[in-house]
């Protein structure tokens, strides 16, 4: 009998139309197309085309679509009718909204900005928000920077003008040893994942260095698992067992670092600071004439191992300190947690792939002094890492460490190493400094963030106390070019360094997942004073969903969703370049929302325009743009300069160029985003490679070129130092002075994280890491999502699984200086045996995101953030030492010690908080037809 | 796997039924008129029960009528037909206890023939899945049979056969659950043949795909307590055969010691077939750490 | 049609790679989205924003530990979906014919409109690759995105799965195994690809490639240019510099 089966449709019809746009699940920003059938959305694939992610998606972009039509969407101006915390509102106008909200600024603009605290969370428009602050006129803005990894992001652009993030990656094409430090997933999500996938599938190796095995350490070929805080001292062993064999790059270090510079030794004001001539340049000893020269001196060959008049390079300070038994593997195997011979074996491969299998480019280029190279030599050892060390109490030095190590061995800006994307390389000095002159009724004076250069940009009152309500950029965090989103509250509440008025938030859970300490967070938000008013005065609040924040704001702005609104991914802050290219994309509206909702940047604008702010109004008073993709159009930053680079002038000018009306169609044309390729010769050694500099001027990255030297040694930090030391007329407070000392060490080192005074007590470090598939808070109102994550177990190493008698099904009692949860636990033998971990963001608040009050999420999932404190435990001096890095205020999540005792299985997590109202109806019980119901 | 009551209740009284039909169909006992009215309905009501209980576990039932379809391969379809035979065949046998006053023979045997197939298909619906080592075996159909046997020869009340196949229940009962107990691990799929992880070393879960349930688990990971497995064990043998076949002895033949038989063998037929789903283990579960 | 078809030449299916699989459920969630707008009913998600949330998926990645005889545990993370078994028992348990294995190339599909719901091909597949649509009423299970692989409306870039469209990993690939110069079969002789669960004699045409060899010896430490206690820093210096 023949075989029949039935007659099938190969080819059926796929959509009637494909929009393409950008994703907005994560920082990542992947070019996604939507398909759409009978107007809805039907499927969101990767597109092809795109720079970041070349077609491919993660599993919250390929699940966009539950995001658009979730329950949990807000769906008309909320006005808060019970008190905070109820979740109770009452749907209102547009106009009403916008008149609460223009009367409650528009006094405080003219007698007071600074009562205005306005801070963003995962924001994806910081030039558009930090323009609108400033033209308010409040010195209090920042985005969530301060959270994240401010660490990583100040230590790179402080040591060689950029840093990881999603601002550099490695030369995934050529590299032949990628080391990962503390990464679960990064803002650079699918680039990550395509970069290990090629390598790996080339054969090249992967190490993973990481308390716990998971995600990219789980495929990493070798494992180093490594105690938390401890990155920077093996760094410093690594670095030592190089310095001891030579293996480091002399050529590069003398040509493109500060390492031939001279470090004055003369006890005063200068002591410690770099020697230069003077017009400001760095002098350096050529040793063709062995007299001092300036560094950028055409043909100079600098002399890594003079001695001037007693001065000493800064290669000499930094052989003197890391060659020290101190920096022995054997000395520090103990607190890194890994084994001597296994540091010394590292370090080993981290040479022999350097130098023994360095690579060669047959690409001419010529150098900033004048000089012309036949090759490009590369050294194909990369690295990458994030918050694993940026969150932690050390991590701005561990930072720094990490891009000396790259920096000593040659392989930063060389073939096989890691790469700059533009707007990056961009030294520190090319970033303002940070601005905080208020005066009532008009502008502040400069932007708000930037890098300060000494103890003169801090943002500091005449007074001497801080300017900002978050602290940042005080002697507290000198550096703290994020801000400190996660003080804002503590400090507003608290009425130090002085009480505001008005928090403005958009984008930010920080009435749950993104404050430390989160039920004192709630409790500051509903505190009254003796007058019966909330002693945060008024609360306006940014959201797109029913997030647990919704409850504790008074006026809320409700979001269109990522596919409903125009949105800029601009190179004015952070574009969707790559390392050879310069790009930058949009967002642009594929559905119109079914809702009383707007774009948050469109409600801005009309909200600047009732208050008159400059920029946003014509002389005669009338709004200047109509809405946001108006703005992105039209708004210029400098002549020929705007939002987006691409498609300027006639359509044909990328980066500079007149105001093209027609420029949101062709980027849709294109794809919904705009690239410019870096010409060949630019590739590499972009600081000093004349070809980058000049395409980058004429892209208009920069006005002229920018050519710089890497700092091994950072200047502004010694002047930190110096202050500390009693010179200049900026004098930190007695308190903070032996501090600055140590956080402000001008070469890299190690201290023990703060946390690690707890840990006589607290033995135990606790981590949490980003699932792949979620996104903070906000994955959780996605239906499919939570059936991945829907709770979280607490994950516990053999060994106190062992001490403890734990078994499957247990529960345990976690205890901090802090306070205590009680959550359930599971086993995992690829963990550091002194680490406990969960994912981050899982647990939810009972009430919110639409979800039933019987949500796993809410009965069997958690936080550890209620065991973290935005403070360090009393010391007994009488002060309240943040819980943040000294030097760039970042918050230190991952320091956090604990202790850990065993209790039987419960139903509920602990702690639990009561229902919160809704602001939206009931979910529909089931979800039968993907988006369409 | 999950011991639905649906199909706890489909092979329990299906199989009671199809044995009972057997015993008539073979003129073991021989009612007529109203009592062959009864006692045919009696079977076939049994029977149909737990056919129409089989199909309450179905996703579409009104497709049903598919299910004959592939009888060339497939051990549900095969029982779809035989069942359906069985009862058109044993009809006009019932038809003609009632009405005629003897059944027939010449579709008695074939209709008991196809009665006892029809058990040995319903079996072979679960003995044929590799991926369920305990009932990949020959004590399933032996036991589905002897069940059927065991209980329609309480129903037809032979009180000697009953006792007899009580004894014979009971052995491979015993029989059963001591080989069964074995079979998962001879069969030799684990986690390291499961993940083909095991040229490298212990394999075990570490997150499930999932943190809820799914479709998968809910049907074929079922984990019971050993302790009430034993239990469940013990009642299964005493009440599917030991305490039958003392009340048949004891008791004074009567319907009444019938039906308290029949009731007794019921009860631990339940407990044997909850417990024949419960502690099959499929090897779906080696994927979700259940072993 | 429940029978199996005499064997195809052409054999087409998924390798997957563990050795680069981050575990990061892009392809379990493209796959929900593509199945849930194309082939057969759409794939349900019940009591979807309750305490028990619980949906149909085709494709879903799991997460282990290993624990080799010497170093630390290894973790993998394992994609799995169906295998379009070769001998197919999921097709020949199916009463209705619905499940069927396609002549012309291998793939195993369930034709909707003919399954009843009997649940017992789920039983018969060792692999967890079904799951009964708990809305419709029908059997799921991967289709190798036989409405993708074909489709003229789509370019022909496009013409694959749509997990391995979206892997961002590379972890999956799609190919013909039935054919030994194919891109995937080369993969899977040079990387020793295995199957699963070989015993029960399924024969998956899906390969997994196992992770390579990890955690090896630390390497031989490099050896100082001087020593440092003796000759200090200085002479350590001289030694550096002298062939700069
Ligand atoms: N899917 C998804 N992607 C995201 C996000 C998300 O929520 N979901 N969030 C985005 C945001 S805002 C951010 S900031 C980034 C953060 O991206 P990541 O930097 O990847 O942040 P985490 O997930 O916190 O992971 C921190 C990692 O560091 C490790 N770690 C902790 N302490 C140490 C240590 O002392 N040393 C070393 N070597 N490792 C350590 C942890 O084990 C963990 O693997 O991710 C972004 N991308
Ligand atoms: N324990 C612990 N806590 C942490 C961390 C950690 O590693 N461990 N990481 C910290 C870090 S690095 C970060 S960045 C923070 C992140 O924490 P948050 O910045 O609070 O991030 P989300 O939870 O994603 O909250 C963002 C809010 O934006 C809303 N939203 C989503 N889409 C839109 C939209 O289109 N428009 C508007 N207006 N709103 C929208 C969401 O509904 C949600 O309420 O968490 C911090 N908290
Ligand atoms: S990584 Fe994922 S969530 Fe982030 S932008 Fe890309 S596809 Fe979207
Ligand atoms: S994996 Fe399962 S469903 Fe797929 S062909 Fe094999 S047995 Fe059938
Ligand atoms: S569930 Fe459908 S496909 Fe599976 S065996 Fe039953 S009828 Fe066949
Ligand atoms: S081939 Fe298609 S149906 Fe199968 S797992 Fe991949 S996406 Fe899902
Ligand atoms: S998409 Fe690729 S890397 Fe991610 S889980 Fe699936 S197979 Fe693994
Ligand atoms: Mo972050």
């Amino acid at each position: 009998m023949t075989y029949r089966q039935p007659v099938l449709d190969t080819s059926p019809h796929v959509s009637d139309e494909v929009r393409k746009t950008t994703c907005y699940m994560c920082a990542c920003r992947c070019g996604i197309n939507v398909h759409m059938k009978g107007g809805k959305v039907a499927y969101i694939e990767g597109n092809r085309d795109h720079p970041v992610n070349k077609g491919v998606l993660c599993a919250k972009g390929s699940s966009g679509i539950m995001q658009v039509t979730a329950p949990s969407r807000l769906r008309a101006p909320l006005k808060r009718v019970g008190p905070r915390g109820s979740g109770e509102f009452q749907e209102i106008s547009w106009e009403e909204a916008m008149t609460i909200a223009t009367d409650w600024l528009a006094p405080l603009r003219k007698t007071a900005p600074e009562k205005l605290a306005f801070f963003t969370g995962r924001d994806q428009s910081q030039s558009f928000t930090s323009w609108w602050a400033q033209s308010y006129g409040t010195p209090n803005y920042a985005a969530h920077g301060g959270f994240c990894s401010v660490n990583m992001a100040a230590g790179g652009i402080y040591t060689m003008g950029g840093a990881f993030w999603e601002f550099g990656q490695p030369d995934w094409d050529h590299t032949k040893l990628f080391i990962l430090f503390g990464v679960a997933e990064d803002h650079d999500s699918n680039p990550i994942k395509m970069g290990i996938g090629k390598i790996k599938t080339r054969g090249a190796k992967v190490v993973g260095i990481n308390p716990i095995r998971s995600g990219y350490n789980a495929v990493a070929d070798d494992w180093y698992g490594v105690t938390p805080g401890a990155d920077g001292l093996m760094i410093l062993a690594i670095i030592h067992e190089l310095l001891k064999a030579g293996k480091v790059d002399l050529d590069y270090l003398a040509m493109w670092t500060n390492s031939a510079g001279l470090v004055n030794s003369e006890e005063g004001p200068e002591k410690g600071l770099l020697l230069r001539d003077s017009d400001g340049k760095m002098l350096v000893i050529d040793r063709t004439t062995g007299q001092p020269a300036p560094f950028d001196q055409k043909g100079v060959r600098p002399d890594l191992g003079a001695v001037w008049q007693g001065h000493r390079t800064v290669f000499q300070h930094m052989a003197e300190k890391y060659l020290s038994p101190d920096y022995a593997p054997e000395k520090v195997a103990a607190r890194v947690g890994i084994a001597a011979e296994r540091i010394k074996g590292l370090a080993a491969e981290i040479a022999r792939v350097a130098f023994d299998e360095a690579i060669e480019l047959q690409q001419p280029w010529t150098d900033f002094r004048g000089e012309r190279h036949e090759t490009m030599v590369g050294r194909p050892v990369s690295m990458h890492s994030m918050r694993g060390i940026s969150a932690h109490s050390n991590g701005f030095q561990t930072a720094r460490a990490l891009h000396v190590l790259q920096i000593l061995i040659g392989s930063v800006e060389t073939p096989g190493g890691f790469r700059f994307k533009p707007p990056y390389p961009k030294p520190f000095d090319a970033h303002p400094v940070p601005h905080c002159k208020v005066t009532p009724g008009a502008p502040l004076d400069g932007p708000h963030l930037g890098y300060p250069r000494g103890p003169e940009n801090l943002a500091l009152k005449e007074d001497g106390s801080p300017a900002r309500i978050d602290k940042a950029f005080s002697w507290e965090n000198p550096l703290s070019a994020h801000g400190l989103m996660h003080m804002v509250i503590s400090n507003a509440h608290a009425g130090v360094p002085y009480k505001i008025d008005t928090l403005l938030l958009y984008m930010a859970n920080m009435a749950w997942n993104s404050t430390m300490n989160t039920r004192q967070v709630i409790e500051m938000l509903t505190d009254k004073g003796e007058d019966g008013e909330y002693v945060i005065p008024r609360i306006i609040y940014s959201d797109a969903y029913s997030s647990e924040m919704v409850a504790y704001a008074d006026l809320i702005l409700p979001d269109t969703t990522y596919l409903e609104r125009h949105d800029c991914i601009s190179l004015l802050d952070r574009p969707i370049c790559e390392a050879d290219g310069a790009a930058d994309a949009i967002r642009w509206p594929v559905i119109e929302p079914d809702r009383d909702v707007r774009g948050f940047q469109s409600v801005m604008l009309d909200l600047g325009a009732r208050l008159g702010l400059p920029g946003m109004v014509k002389d005669d008073g009338t709004p200047k743009y109509a809405d946001y993709a108006d703005y992105i159009v039209n708004h210029e930053r400098r002549p020929g300069v705007g939002p987006l680079a691409g498609f300027r002038g006639n359509g044909d000018s990328f980066g500079r160029g007149a105001v093209n009306p027609d420029q949101l169609k062709r980027y849709i044309d294109n794809g919904g985003f705009a690239i410019n390729h870096v010409p060949h010769e630019a590739q590499y050694y972009k600081p000093w490679n004349a070809g980058y500099q000049d395409w980058a001027v004429s892209i208009g990255l920069y006005d002229k070129p920018l050519p710089y030297l890497f700092s091994v040694y950072s200047e502004p930090m010694r002047r930190f130092q110096l202050a500390a030391e009693g010179h200049g007329t900026r004098q930190p407070p007695e308190h903070l002075r032996a501090q600055l000392k140590m956080a402000m060490d001008p070469l890299p080192a190690w201290y023990a994280p703060f946390g690690d005074a707890e840990a006589a007590e607290y033995p135990i470090h606790a981590l949490t890491q980003r699932p792949m598939a979620m996104y903070h808070s906000w994955g959780t109102q996605n239906a499919w999502l939570r059936q991945i994550h829907g709770r979280n177990p607490l994950y516990l190493p053999t060994a106190i699984w062992k001490q403890h008698g734990f078994s499957d099904g247990d529960w345990a009692r976690v205890t901090s200086p802090h306070g205590n949860i009680t959550v359930p636990v599971a086993l995992m033998a690829g963990l550091n045996e002194h680490t406990i971990w969960t994912w981050n963001a899982i647990g939810k608040r009972k009430g919110a995101w639409a979800l039933d009050a019987d949500a796993p999420e809410a009965t069997k999932g958690f936080l550890l953030n209620h065991l973290i404190h935005e403070l360090l435990p009393p010391k007994g001096d009488g002060l309240r030492w943040a819980n943040s890095d000294p030097v760039t205020g970042q918050a230190a999540w991952f320091d956090l010690r604990v202790k850990i005792e065993r209790v039987e299985p419960q139903e509920q997590t602990l702690p639990d908080f009561p229902v919160i109202k809704s602001p939206v109806p009931k979910a529909p019980r089931n979800r039968l037809w993907g988006g369409e119901k | 796997m999950h011991p639905a009551p649906s199909v706890i209740v489909f092979t329990v009284l299906s199989g009671l039924g199809f044995g009972f039909l057997a015993y008539l169909g073979l003129g073991l006992i021989a009612p007529t008129g109203l009592n062959a009215f009864l006692i045919y309905g009696l079977a076939y009501g049994f029977a149909v029960i737990g056919l129409a209980a089989s199909t309450f576990h179905l996703g579409n039932p009104q497709r049903a009528w598919r299910a004959f379809t592939q009888w060339r391969t497939s051990w549900l379809s095969r029982e779809g037909w035989t069942s359906v035979i069985t009862l058109l065949v044993m009809a006009p046998v019932a038809l003609m206890a009632i009405f005629v006053g003897f059944p027939s023979a010449t579709l008695g045997y074939p209709g008991a023939a196809m009665a006892l197939i029809t058990v040995f298909c319903t079996s072979m619906i679960y003995a044929q899945l590799k991926t369920v080592p305990r009932w990949n075996h020959w004590t399933t159909p032996a036991l589905f049979m002897a069940f059927a046997l065991t209980g329609g020869a309480i129903l037809s009340g032979m009180t000697d056969l009953a006792v007899a196949l009580c004894v014979i229940l009971a052995v491979l009962l015993v029989v059963g659950y001591a080989l069964g107990d074995g079979r998962f691990v001879q069969r030799g799929s684990t986690m390291e043949t499961a993940t083909g992880l095991g040229r490298i070393g212990k394999v075990r879960l570490f997150e499930p795909p999932h943190t809820g349930t799914n479709y998968l688990m809910r049907e074929m990971i079922h984990l019971v307590g050993r302790k009430h497995a034993a239990r469940l064990r013990v009642i299964s043998i005493l009440f599917a055969a030991v305490l039958p076949a003392l009340a048949l002895l004891v008791l004074p033949a009567s319907i009444a010691t019938i039906g308290f038989a029949v009731a007794l063998h019921l009860i631990g037929a339940f407990a044997a077939r909850w417990l024949f789903f419960a502690e099959a283990e499929h090897v779906v579960g080696l994927y979700y750490g259940a072993r | 049609m429940t029978e199996l078809p005499p064997k195809s030449k052409k054999k087409l299916g998924l390798v997957i790679d563990l050795d680069i699989c981050v575990g990061c459920h892009a392809c379990v969630t493209s796959c929900k989205g593509w199945n849930t707008e194309n082939y057969g009913v759409p794939l349900s998600d019940m009591d979807a924003y309750g305490a028990d949330p619980s949906g149909t998926f085709l494709n879903r990645v799991h997460s282990f530990e290993v624990q080799p005889p010497a170093g630390p545990a290894q973790t993998i993370h394992f994609p799995k979906s169906c295998l379009h078994c070769e001998d197919a028992p999921c097709v020949t348990v199916c009463p209705t014919g619905a499940s069927y294995k396609r002549a012309e190339d291998g793939i195993v599909l369930v034709n909707e409109s003919a399954c009843i719901g009997c649940g017992l091909c789920a039983w018969a597949c060792p692999y967890g690759a079904r799951e009964l649509d708990q809305a419709a009423g029908v059997m799921k299970k991967c289709t190798l995105c036989v409405d993708r692989i074909y489709n003229q409306n789509l370019p022909e870039v496009d013409r694959v799965p749509a997990c391995v469209r979206t892997c961002p990993a590379n972890a999956r690939h799609f190919g013909d195994l039935g054919d030994p110069d194919s891109a995937v079969s080369v993969m899977v002789a040079e990387r020793g690809g295995m199957d699963l669960m070989p015993e029960l004699g399924t024969k998956p045409i899906n390969k997994y490639l196992p992770p390579r060899l990890k955690d090896r010896p630390a390497a031989k430490p490099v050896t100082a240019i001087a020593d440092i206690e003796a000759t200090g820093i200085a002479g350590w210096l001289d030694r550096l510099l002298e062939k700069f």
